[in-house]
């Protein structure tokens, strides 16, 4: 910092002596131009000899300052002194640069000084900093003295190439002024003259000078090679140096510095982060590999996997952090009262683990179920509404369900809807597929696979949307297969309404089977003829289960519980244990009697003698109810926990088994096991699908009765990813028609929230309309669940709240309430339905006006090509005018061509710029000369070269 | 401090420094980058390259060397980017080459350049088309031979289909440009890994 601060005072000081010295040469100047006016006008030649002479002394004087000024620049930094150095060498070469470069500029402009001076100003403020300011009046000067000096030697140079080109615009004046630059010239040294320059001509030089700052500053973005880069830099530079001075070498290009290291490392930190945000995205990795080998049907599952596995953490949250950890912290533990003690008659058996694996025993007393809780209205020192809590956690994980699966699904579509701009989808596939970033050869073979796998996604796609064979026959076929299918779900039905029940896993396993035969029949394209055996095996499983609970209402009467009991079907779980519940009303009704009865019979004897104290029994002892709600939280727990089991067997014996005993035995096995029959399997993504829905549908049916429901659906489904990812890396093979999922799963949303509303049937009826356990659970002793809100709105609630509720509860207020949610429901529709007529339309309107593009592309194109042919002819018969005259031009041709080579270096192409001259090539054909004899249409880089042969012409 | 002097003169720094885009102005930043490309670039043959740079050696790397780099050894176009930027346009690299390459290919380069490299390298002929030929090579690099001849040649009539504006059968810098800059991946700020872009790891 002291070395910076020492610099920029002794650099001040330099600047007071320049500006000095300026002050005095610049009078000097003056005086000595204005003698020269005079003699010039008289036109004394010998009078000019001895002004040379005294041009001379006053060229040492400079010397000395130029001295000084390079001491300073030395100081200021080494490397323009180096440049400054070279600049005598390379002069010539530059020369020729800068008089092409000048020979176009155009002498209309004529500023005078006062507009050079504040125009320099204003380079200078914008090249310095700010904190300058103080000294910047000085260097102003300075810099502006310099200006001259360069433009001086500048002006030498000029009219060196005025000799070289002989412009016409010249004046006698200039060119008797040139003898004097030969003379001059000799002594190559950095001389300034000192006759004034005229307006035009310091207007030509200062618009090169900022030409080459120009070409410096965008040399960066040109396409050219390092080399040619470096050349025309060094040459740029040295101009700018010599005419300039040390012109923008100060804070300014600090702060420049300063800015672009800025911008490169937010750039970093923003790339730094996405990748940082894909890595937390949990299992994104697995599921792009998975998605690279087995294309994106199959990865489809497992993203809608992950989005299941959100859904049940948030419910997860919602019981265990409302509901369950409340009441282990504050409630009443364990044993304190009856329906938190294991009754005496299973005290033996309550910690075999037998027992436990079954949810009974201490699992069954426990806050894992509804029976556990206490009806006590605040508990702890919270106060914690402990039932009132229970039930809106009830209510509000089912809302909240709907709300997400309604809001994916809405997402979705919106996205279906806009960006699917497939106008150049394979030359994106093939040009921008490849990640440049890639250093690591896993990855790598990753996204060759992804790359190959989505490259036939899209030949699959393009395919299909090309054919269009027999219609009459697929029409036929489709509807043939859907008649099978329904007769299919007929039989089914049939099957279970009259025959034993164990068929319908037995239906639902095979079926299935059968419905993939028949789709083969449909010849559908393999995304659609997924959704529909998704539907079909949807429709089988709810109409087994609809057929089953009404040929279960036949034998309600009957008590047929046990039975029941072991024929559950692991997908008709609801209806089957609401069915057992009501069976269990009536058994409840006799406990109750029988209860009540004893206890009246107790108090009565107990009150005969009153001076006895009342007998205070152990919990365990007291008789109690079924508490039928504990006994369907229990089912559907192991429910769950078979189904979850049965999951993961046939993925281990299905898969893996089959995927070992196919590779090991094959080396001894008389067929091909590998190709033949066994094989390995392909992952079924239909079945799965289902099975997670299905398994969906059974958290949201019992999760009120089972707290513990969504955690345990969380493990599950935590595993079961690593476990699936694992299986389907290892033991399955990639589906032989690998075919494109729909970008949004919105079929599985839908199949969701279907089983979403038939989950919350049942679990709304029991709310509704089935009185609670009169001595289990936190609604024990009241009439209905929802009395709850009832009781809070009474008791915690101000009067005039229950007043007003009671009032809007009203119907006279609710149907009109409903009557306006159906008209904005309404009309809110039919406005979608017009925003996405409009939205087809416009995108036809889109697509038909790329295709005209295309086609008038397509008219240009010929035309142009038309055009050639004519010229060409054209020139056919010139040629046999002119003979000699072609040749020529055409020696020239090739002259040019090498000239344009060899200044190219190795970079034969032109920069882009050249393009859209050699697409104008054929229009200017006709204008210029007739091309040589070997001219090919449509080859344009010799109409290119041509363009360059236009003015050699000229000039020779 | 000794180091910087003596393998790059001052000037050769500053010319570098305009002249490439991933390095900073900062004049401190600037000598750490070049040196430390310098190395990178020294490392790959440290027999052959020699300490000093101040009077212009004529050094060249063999391909071999150049496309074992870890940021190209898995690109499948690594010999079709070491031929374009070499000067003797068979992939053998001086110093100079390599600075460009890696100036093209950072991210601090315009997209036109991008662009117009991008074209460079999937030219594999150098006729300043991308035709037919072109098309295959592209696609079998990219997904290792791994489609049949009808697919590879389905998916290079559908790309001259698409992107032809011209008609002439082939793909100009032009047409290029068109689809290019309107591809996701060249919209979207988010994912701009796609078009030639290459980090310099240090």
């Amino acid at each position: 910092m002291s070395q910076d601060s020492l610099d920029s005072l002794v650099t001040s000081e330099n600047d007071i002596d320049i500006r000095l010295d300026v002050d005095d040469e610049y009078e000097q100047e003056r005086q000595s131009g204005r003698r020269r006016k005079r003699r010039r006008r008289s036109g004394d030649k010998k009078e000019k000899k001895k002004k040379h002479q005294r041009r001379r002394s006053s060229s040492s004087a400079r010397d000395g300052r130029e001295e000084r000024q390079t001491k300073k620049r030395e100081s200021s930094k080494k490397q323009r002194e180096k440049h400054f150095k070279e600049r005598t060498t390379e002069r010539n070469e530059e020369e020729a640069q800068t008089s092409s470069v000048k020979a176009t500029k155009t002498n209309k402009n004529i500023n005078n000084e006062k507009t050079r001076k504040t125009k320099t100003a204003e380079r200078e403020t914008e090249k310095r900093n700010e904190k300058k300011m103080d000294k910047s009046p000085k260097t102003i000067e300075r810099k502006e003295s310099e200006g001259k000096n360069t433009d001086k030697s500048k002006e030498r140079k000029k009219h060196k190439k005025v000799q070289n080109s002989s412009d016409e615009e010249k004046t006698k004046e200039e060119s008797e002024e040139d003898k004097e630059e030969q003379e001059e010239l000799d002594k190559e040294q950095e001389e300034v003259r000192s006759e004034c320059l005229s307006p035009e001509e310091l207007e030509k030089l200062k618009e090169a000078v900022d030409e080459r700052k120009k070409l410096i500053q965008s040399l960066r973005v040109k396409p050219w090679p390092m080399k040619k880069k470096l050349v025309s830099l060094r040459e740029s530079q040295e101009f700018v140096e010599k005419y300039e001075g040390a012109l923008g070498k100060g804070k300014g290009r600090k702060i420049y510095a300063y800015k672009v290291i800025m911008t490169k490392k937010w750039m970093k930190f923003e790339r730094d982060f996405e990748n940082f945000k894909t890595t937390l995205i949990p299992w994104e990795m697995k599921i792009k590999e998975i998605e690279s080998h087995f294309g994106s049907s199959v990865a489809s599952y497992f993203i809608f996997l992950r989005w299941m596995y959100g859904i049940n953490m948030i419910l997860f949250c919602l019981t265990f952090g409302l509901v369950m950890v409340p009441e282990a912290l504050m409630g009443r533990p364990y044993g304190s009262i009856p329906r938190k003690t294991v009754p005496r008659a299973e005290e033996a058996s309550a910690m075999d683990f037998a027992v436990l694996w079954d949810f009974g025993g201490y699992a069954q007393y426990s806050v894992l179920f509804y029976g556990f809780y206490n009806n006590q209205r605040a508990i702890g020192w919270l106060k914690f509404r402990m039932p009132l809590s229970y039930f809106l956690v009830g209510v509000g994980t089912v809302a909240y369900s709907y709300m997400v699966v309604i809001r994916t699904m809405a997402r979705n579509a919106n996205e279906s809807g806009i960006g699917d701009d497939n106008s150049f989808n394979f030359s994106w596939k093939m040009f921008t597929s490849w990640d440049y970033l890639i250093g690591n050869t896993e990855t790598a073979d990753n996204k060759f696979a992804s790359i190959t796998t989505s490259f036939k996604e899209a030949i699959l796609e393009e395919q299909e949307s090309r054919k269009d064979d027999n219609i009459h026959l697929t029409r036929f076929l489709r509807v043939l297969a859907n008649f099978l299918v329904l007769c299919c779900l007929a039989g089914s039905g049939y099957l279970i309404y009259f025959v034993v029940n164990m068929v319908m896993s037995l239906l639902g396993m095979f079926c299935p089977m059968l419905f993939d035969v028949i789709s083969t029949l449909e010849n559908y394209h393999p995304r659609v003829a997924l959704q529909w055996q998704l539907g079909r095996i949807f429709a089988l499983f709810l109409g087994n289960l609809y057929t089953f609970i009404i040929a279960l209402m036949d034998e309600i009467n009957l008590k047929v519980r046990s039975t029941l009991k072991g024929d559950l079907d692991r997908n008709a779980p609801a209806f089957i244990t609401w069915t057992v519940y009501i069976c269990q009303r009536k058994e409840e009704m006799i406990v109750k009697y029988n209860i009540t009865t004893w206890e009246n019979s107790f108090n009565g004897t107990v009150s005969e003698n009153s001076t006895a104290t009342p007998i205070s029994l152990h919990p365990a002892d007291v008789p109690r109810g079924p508490c039928w709600e504990t006994m369907v939280g229990q089912e559907f727990v192991r429910l769950i926990i078979s189904d979850t089991m049965t999951t993961y067997i046939t993925l281990l014996i299905g898969d893996f088994l089959r995927a070992v005993l196919v590779r090991f035995l094959n080396h001894c096995w008389c067929w091909d096991l590998e190709a033949g029959f066994p094989s390995y399997s392909e992952f079924d993504v239909s079945g799965n699908v289902l099975g997670l829905i299905f398994n969906q549908g059974m958290i949201w049916m019992g999760a009120f009765y089972a707290p513990c429901l969504p955690a345990l659906n969380l493990l599950r489904l935590h595993i079961s990813m690593y476990l699936q990812c694992w299986a389907v890396m290892c033991c399955n093979v990639p589906q032989e028609r690998v075919f494109k999922a729909s970008g949004s799963n919105n079929f599985y949303m839908a199949m969701l929230l279907v089983i979403l509303f038939l989950s919350t049937l049942p679990a709304i009826y029991t709310i509704v309309t089935i009185p609670p356990s009169f001595d289990c659970g936190p609604f024990s002793g009241k009439n209905r669940m929802f009395d709850v809100i009832h009781e809070t709105l009474e008791s915690d609630f101000p009067v005039w709240f229950s007043k007003v509720f009671s009032y809007a509860s009203n119907p006279g207020l609710v149907l009109p309430f409903i009557l306006l949610m159906v008209l904005a429901i309404y009309y809110l529709q039919s406005t979608s339905k017009n925003y996405k007529e409009a939205n087809v339309k416009l995108k036809k309107k889109l697509q038909m006006q790329n295709e005209e593009n295309k086609k008038k592309n397509k008219r240009a194109a010929l035309k142009a090509q038309m055009d050639l042919e004519e010229a060409r002819k054209a020139s056919s018969q010139q040629k046999h005018v002119s003979p000699r005259r072609h040749q020529d031009v055409n020696e020239i041709h090739c002259s040019r061509q090498r000239h344009y080579y060899s200044k190219n270096g190795r970079n034969p192409a032109p920069p882009v710029g050249d393009r859209s001259l050699r697409r104008s090539a054929p229009r200017t054909y006709q204008h210029v000369n007739p091309g040589p004899p070997g001219y090919l249409p449509g080859l344009p880089r010799q109409s290119e070269t041509r363009m360059h042969r236009v003015p050699s012409l000229q000039r020779h | 401090m000794g180091n910087k002097q003596t393998i790059f003169t001052a000037e050769q720094l500053d010319a570098y420094q305009v002249g490439s885009l991933c390095f900073v102005i900062n004049t401190s930043s600037l000598f750490i980058l070049i040196q430390k490309l310098f190395y990178r670039y020294r490392d790959l043959a440290p027999q052959l390259v020699p300490l000093d740079y101040t009077n212009h050696p004529d050094v060249k790397l063999p391909y071999e060397l150049i496309g074992s780099m870890p940021e190209l050894k898995d690109n499948p176009f690594r010999q079709r980017i070491a031929e374009v930027f070499s000067e003797d346009g068979e992939g053998n690299m001086t110093l100079d080459d390599f600075l460009d390459m890696f100036s093209v290919l950072s991210e601090m380069a315009p997209r036109d350049l991008k662009a117009y490299y991008a074209f460079k390298i999937y030219d594999f002929n150098s006729d300043d088309f991308i035709c037919k030929s072109d098309l295959e090579k592209t696609l079998n690099k990219l997904t290792r031979n791994e489609l049949t001849d009808d697919e590879v040649r389905m998916v290079c009539e559908k790309v001259i289909d698409e992107a032809d504006l011209d008609n002439d059968g082939r793909l100009s810098l032009e047409d290029f440009q068109h689809m290019i800059v309107r591809a996701p991946e060249f919209l979207s700020r988010r994912k701009p890994n796609n078009i030639t872009y290459i980090l310099i790891w240090f």
